[in-house]
């Protein structure tokens, strides 16, 4: 299962590494912000199976990267993992083509819970 | 004439959010329970203590949000937070302490009312910081304790009230 993780901080990064490495036959790759994203994506030739963005970011924010992404790929599974929890905010990145949405703060648990979620709806549509 | 009345009351509604989001972000993401103090009018412009992660609100709630921590505070809190101990000069230190800054602030502005934004997180290291502009809005500091040490979250928002 390949993972990209997009978040500005470093140790957030390294948290959901540490949670999702429990997924069978977990690989990392990270980005800091919604270009290094783009650029990490267009440099992966099989792409991702899941990628985990958060909103705010430096240079490219979250939601915009989400719509990017989406302009030419509606497959890959994206979670947003954001201390944006306003009704509108998630109203706004579902419209934009997230598959979930998970707010910070988070436990290891709940992260794992929304994960497996996504791919059980993945895998049933 | 301005279409926007600005309030400078720092009231309740404004304060809980954040001793709620403090207390959430330590018990789910640090995995030490902090415990808020009684919050108190802030009379000096310096920061509380010596290690700093600053977020900017703007939109209409709008100001700054600051998490101070006492030295050896900031290094055991993110190493519970991180499960590495770093150097207060290390990259990844500050990175911690701006993403705990990042949560506290996110967290408690879905119940700040009205829309807001909130700024990446600055982080400051060093005596006596300061934050420069703020001297028409009234600061708050709730003071908070934990195991691992004490830190204190400074409020200086105002909120912008449509006419
Ligand atoms: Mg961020």
């Amino acid at each position: 299962m390949k993972f990209l993780l997009v978040d500005d901080s470093k140790t957030m990064r390294n948290i959901q590494k540490k949670v999702l490495s429990n997924f069978p036959g977990a690989e990392f790759a990270e980005a800091g912000d919604g270009i290094e994203a783009l650029s990490v994506i267009a440099a992966t030739p099989g792409g991702f199976d899941l990628i985990m963005v958060d909103w705010n970011m430096p240079n490219m924010d979250g939601i915009t990267l989400v719509k990017k992404i989406r302009e030419k790929d509606a497959k890959t599974l994206l979670v947003m993992a954001t201390t944006e929890a306003e009704k509108a905010r998630v109203l706004d990145a579902i419209r934009a083509g997230v598959n979930n949405y998970v707010v910070k703060p988070f436990t290891p648990e709940a992260l794992t819970e929304k994960i497996n979620a996504t791919l059980a709806k993945a895998k049933a549509a | 004439m301005s279409s926007t009345a600005t309030s400078n009351a720092i009231t309740p509604d404004l304060i809980i959010p954040f001793m709620n989001a403090v207390t959430q972000v330590f018990q789910k993401m640090v995995g030490v329970p902090a415990t808020v103090q009684k919050p108190y009018l802030k009379t000096q412009t310096a920061s509380t203590y010596d290690v700093c992660g600053i977020i900017g609100l703007s939109g209409q709630v709008a100001g700054s949000v600051v998490v101070s921590f006492a030295e050896a505070a900031a290094v055991n809190l993110v190493e519970s937070f991180s499960g590495t101990r770093f150097k207060v000069s290390d990259p990844d230190f500050a990175d911690a302490i701006g993403e705990l800054a990042n949560m506290i602030a996110g967290g408690a502005k879905q119940h700040l009312g009205g829309v807001a934004s909130i700024s990446t997180p600055s982080v400051v290291i060093g005596k006596g910081y300061a934050i420069a502009g703020m001297s028409d809005i009234p600061c708050v500091v709730i003071p908070c304790t934990s195991p691992r040490g004490d830190f204190a979250v400074e409020i200086c928002i105002k909120r912008h009230k449509a006419a």
